[in-house]
């Protein structure tokens, strides 16, 4: 089996940083193994479809989903409580490809920074570039340090690490690097996949679309892919959500 | 243990849920976490003459008890569907329904004789697409259409014809109608409400499309009321759909004139819906010492 649905004890659902939280979930041994990148379907109470979260960490039994509210849907999941259980479907798509031996440089921008650090942790000293608007949404800086990242911190304004935007970072650090690998909002997913392309540099990105099944049934992600020189559209579920940077036709 | 199986113009289904058409695929995601023999039958996705790519993101917004969907149909085409996806689906001891949609009368009519040749066990006229630009919904508002499309594709079709309805009309008892003196051997009903969501921030529809097709459990009731005035209008069975969730949905469902039943965006929150839904029926059924689920079958007391 390659995914379930499971309920999975809440032990806890904190908030980090202004309107974004950290939700652990009791995930043992027994249950199907996480890739780094891959995401969790969360069953909201009340609500028709469920929040696709990215996975932030699947390590020593413990799920950990970090998300922002944005919406009903994630304030809901918000506020649950430790002790009772949450309903996920879970590990879903294709997360990042990792290879041995390869330095790899990793962006994250925003709230698409958690899926960078379950990624840190299975790189080898890796550096992880993240940027967001201001101080107050700065999350998970020690436990990307904690997992041997060199971390570079930039914000849009400056009130925390340099004032500047991931891809400037980026310019200056890739030559060290073999490959890079974002996450993060389009536009700044656009700019880190046009840097990788001037510099011949081969880059995974891990796009979001609104979605319903989460398992490739319903087909409603769709995101427009260039494969063998013809567009076609997939699906962000199933077929990503990490995609080869070159092949994504953004605004498709 | 009651009798869950049920009978629709000559094919047997083990049980009366069938996957709704455009949520399920071709059954492979949702064959990971159970046997598809779970289910009575499969209509699948909706397949046309030549692939389709659909429609460009975002294809879904969340409504109150449902949501609006406009995928336009993407999907391989119907050769594609008989060679790569019918072997594998014909052998997984449940019924099979194509649901074909086409940009002309001409193309229902060749999908339906290619497809005649097949393994599939029914044939899903879907008329009542809301989410193409031609076809679909076109011809399925109008009497007199439904009544031409049904007889050309009914000339050209060796399978046991079904004709999807649209909610989206001033009398569906009449459109059934004519379905049924053209040659439909059942009705399929609801496809989705045509509805609409703006985001007030950018002013722009949610769904790029613009409009989008309502369904889950916001549309239940429109879906029970219509397959009740269906089933007073025609004598040819109906398969019924919009909004099912729970056991209970799939009884009053049953009551209004159903003889089997599709569910769909019930498997977005809960995949396992199907078993949950039949393990529901076969309960009440004990319970109420009723021998076979098709005696509900429009069950309803009518005031």
């Amino acid at each position: 089996m390659k995914y379930d649905v499971r309920q999975l004890r809440l032990l806890s659902n904190d908030e980090i940083a202004d309107g974004i939280f950290d939700m652990r979930l009791e995930y043992g041994a027994d249950e199907l193994p996480v890739s780094c990148g891959q995401f969790a379907h969360i069953l909201v109470p009340s609500k028709t479809l469920r929040r696709p979260i990215s996975v932030c960490d699947a390590s020593d039994g413990v799920l950990r989903l970090v998300y922002q509210v944005k919406g009903e849907g994630t304030r809901i999941l918000s506020e649950m409580k430790p002790g009772g259980t949450v309903d996920v479907l879970a590990p879903l798509g294709n997360g990042f490809r990792l290879k041995k031996g390869v330095r790899y440089a990793l962006v994250g921008g925003g709230i698409g920074t958690p899926p960078m650090l379950y990624t840190a942790k299975l790189c080898d000293s890796p550096l992880v570039i993240t940027g967001f608007r201001s101080k107050e949404l700065v999350i998970l800086q020690e436990d990307l340090k904690a997992a041997g990242a060199e971390c570079v911190l930039c914000t849009d304004d400056g009130s925390a690490g340099k004032r500047g935007f991931v891809t400037d970072i980026l310019r200056e650090r890739a030559g060290d690097y073999d490959e890079v690998l974002a996450c993060g909002p389009t536009p700044m997913l656009k700019a880190v996949a046009a840097l990788c392309g001037e510099l011949s540099k081969p880059c995974q990105i891990s796009l979001e679309e609104r979605m319903a099944c989460g398992i490739g049934a319903c087909l409603v992600c769709a995101v427009k892919i260039r494969e063998n020189g013809e567009e076609i559209m997939k699906h962000v579920c199933k077929d990503g959500p990490v995609f080869d940077a070159r092949e994504v036709v953004f605004n498709g | 243990m009651a009798d869950l199986s049920v009978r629709i113009a000559g094919v047997e289904f083990s049980n009366p849920l069938i996957a709704a058409s455009g949520t399920f695929g071709f059954g492979r995601e949702y064959g990971e976490l159970y046997p598809l023999s779970t289910l009575g039958g499969i209509s699948c996705k909706g397949i046309t003459l030549k692939r389709r790519d659909g429609n460009p993101p975002p294809r879904i917004a969340e409504t109150p008890s449902g949501i609006l969907n406009a995928v336009g149909l993407q999907n391989p085409g119907v050769d594609v569907f008989i060679n790569e996806e019918l072997p594998r689906l014909s052998s997984q001891n449940t019924r099979i329904i194509a649901n074909i949609a086409g940009n002309t009368v001409e193309e229902y009519c060749l999908m339906a004789e290619k497809l005649s040749d097949t393994d599939v066990d029914m044939i899903e006229l879907n008329i009542s697409c809301p989410n193409v630009k031609s076809g679909g919904v076109q011809f399925g508002t109008s009497c007199e259409s439904v009544g031409n499309i049904t007889a050309e594709v009914r000339a050209h079709c060796k399978k046991p014809l079904v004709v999807k309805l649209s909610p989206n009309v001033t009398d569906i008892a009449s459109i059934a109608q004519a379905a049924e003196a053209n040659g439909a051997d059942a009705i399929s009903m609801i496809n989705t409400l045509t509805g609409m969501r703006i985001d007030i921030e950018t002013r722009r529809p949610i769904i790029r499309n613009n409009t989008g097709g309502l369904s889950g459990a916001a549309v239940f009731p429109v879906a029970v009321r219509m397959v009740w005035q269906v089933s007073n209008a025609v004598k040819i069975p109906i398969i019924g759909m919009g909004g099912i969730s729970t056991w209970r949905d799939a009884v009053e469902m049953l009551m209004a004139g159903a003889s089997a039943l599709q569910i769909g965006t019930v498997l977005f929150s809960d995949p396992y819906a199907p078993v949950k839904i039949n393990e529901g029926l076969n309960e009440y059924l004990d319970k109420k010492g009723i021998g076979r689920v098709s005696e509900l079958t429009g069950a309803v007391v009518p005031w």
